[in-house]
């Protein structure tokens, strides 16, 4: 078998110590010491699928936007409408280059008209500072708040209630995408219905000191349940059974919205953004690969960064694992966009070995919709 | 633990001499760093190895690992199960769990491998440097 992987110096979230009591298996992502892993991913998938799951992922980056000029410099930044958000309502957006690439994927919060919150990916998070601080007009500014909140993501069906019971005030009033600060333990929390894992769900910001005593009371209080805290393994085979991006596999400074089937955050018709001519250039000349999901035809397990051969030309796997719930392998690929409709066949080599994978409809999973309200 | 009449590797596999069938499989530390284990690609019976030659490959949900043969000989069987239901190999990674089985051809090889006691020592030094 392969060596395992050598620890160097890593950041760590203000719940590390949990995760050691809590008997995580710890790895390097992006450079924070973060839990792949407690009981193990296939367990933790299913119970973000049929109960609940607790995530800590404090490493992700938040950038403040703020000031009179706040809401015209993000709508220049990002390609999202961010007119069209009221207070206390999110989006999910992007920071885009010249090229129409991504810089980064990203959530955009309104707190106030002149009061943003950008939640980046983790290690993107100095790149994107650096890249939106170079680009605010005079009348905004952007403090990277990241060291002053941890982040915990409850998902799955039982979410809403066992936030709910542990804390006195039932955010299940939240509709998908909208958010509220909700008093908890003490300490003022930024409650969002929104989550990575295609499952109902909500995600806590909340200050470093509140981020283990929560994490134990909702632990604690789900544990009959079968609530349990889930690493990011879990997380990852959640998100691409929902067909949510992940950046550095599936979108990065070589792809943009059109190329990733995420044409739907772009609003060419709300004015100019940086990227905007080179996505109005590309879809004038016509999109020539896009993202797609597959399924294998043959065996094995087709993974990042493997090549793809494809009717019309070559492609790559952006993304691919076993899904839990599936229970087979799926995966994301860059095609050729003739090849991208569902049933056309296309060879993924697996370590030197042509095995046959099939486009199919995505996302691979859906959940069942149930009542929002409580 | 690691039972006493196997021999070890570094790449954490083992094997189990019956007469000249030579039983090899994946330690107990090796299937639990793994995690779940989801796919195996296993070799085609009356393949020929020299040892530490790549023999298959195991997959968790995570990663992909690839196999390294103990001593050299001629694949006589594969355990069809365990490609069936990967499972098996983290539930009995010693017993049920066993992965190929070959036909030795030399008992040299065999005097390089670990005793359970050297690698129970050789996988606690490697813990440590962790």
């Amino acid at each position: 078998m392969s060596a395992p992987v050598e620890a160097a110096v890593l950041k760590r979230t203000p719940l590390y110590s949990l995760h050691r009591e809590l008997g995580a298996k710890l790895i390097d992502f992006g450079g924070w010491e973060m839990p792949v892993q407690y009981t193990g991913i296939l367990e933790e998938h299913r119970a973000v699928r049929e109960r609940a799951g607790i995530f800590d992922v404090s490493h992700m980056g938040e950038l403040e936007v703020r000031g009179p000029g706040a809401l015209g410099s993000l709508q220049t930044l990002t390609p999202n409408d961010v007119s069209r958000l009221a207070d206390g309502r999110c989006h999910y957006s992007a920071f885009l280059t010249e090229d129409g690439t991504f810089v980064d994927d990203l959530l955009v919060y309104r707190r106030a008209p002149d009061d943003f919150l950008v939640v980046v990916n983790a290690s993107n998070t100095p790149k994107d500072f650096d890249w939106a601080a170079g680009r605010v007009g005079g009348a905004a500014s952007v403090v990277n708040r990241s060291d002053e909140y941890a982040l915990l993501a409850v998902q799955g069906p039982l979410a809403g209630d066992l936030v709910a019971r542990a804390f006195g005030d039932d955010p299940r009033d939240l509709a998908y995408y909208a958010f509220r600060t909700m008093p908890i333990l003490g300490h003022p929390v930024l409650v969002s219905r929104t989550g990575y894992t295609g499952e109902d769900g909500f995600e806590l910001y909340l200050s470093p000191e509140a981020a283990e005593p929560v994490m134990r009371r909702l632990l604690e209080l789900g544990r009959e349940e079968g609530v349990m805290p889930c690493g990011l393994g879990a997380r990852d085979t959640l998100r691409l059974e929902a067909k949510m991006a992940l950046y550095g596999n599936d979108i990065d400074d070589t792809v943009t919205p059109w190329e990733a089937d995420l044409g739907w955050i772009v609003k060419m018709e709300k004015g100019d953004f940086v990227g905007r001519d080179a996505l109005a250039r590309q879809k004038a000349a016509g999109v020539t690969r896009k993202l797609a999901g597959f399924e294998m035809v043959d065996r094995g397990i087709a993974r990042h960064g493997y090549p793809a051969r494809a009717p019309h030309g070559p492609g790559v796997v952006t993304s691919g694992t076993h899904s839990p719930t599936l229970g087979r392998p799926i995966g994301l690929a860059m095609l050729p966009v003739a090849d991208t409709p569902p049933g056309t066949e296309f060879e993924a080599e697996i370590r030197g070995r042509a095995a046959r994978a099939r486009v199919v409809p995505t996302p691979f999973y859906k959940r069942t919709k149930k009542e929002v309200s409580p | 633990m690691n039972p006493d009449d196997l021999h070890y590797t570094q790449s954490h596999e083992w094997v189990r001499i019956d007469g000249d069938i030579g039983t090899i499989g994946i330690t107990e530390h090796a299937q639990k760093e793994l995690g779940e284990i989801v796919y195996l690609e296993m070799p085609e019976v009356g393949h020929v190895y020299n040892a530490d030659e790549e023999f298959g490959t195991v997959e968790s949900v995570k990663a992909v690992s690839e196999l390294f043969i103990p001593i050299s000989g001629e694949v006589v069987e594969v355990n069809k199960a365990a490609v069936a239901e990967p499972g098996i190999v983290n539930d009995d990674p010693f017993g049920d769990g066993w992965l190929v089985k070959v036909k030795v051809t030399t008992d040299d090889e065999i005097r390089k491998l670990m005793t359970a006691e050297q690698y129970a020592e050789y996988v606690q030094a490697e813990e440590q440097e962790k």
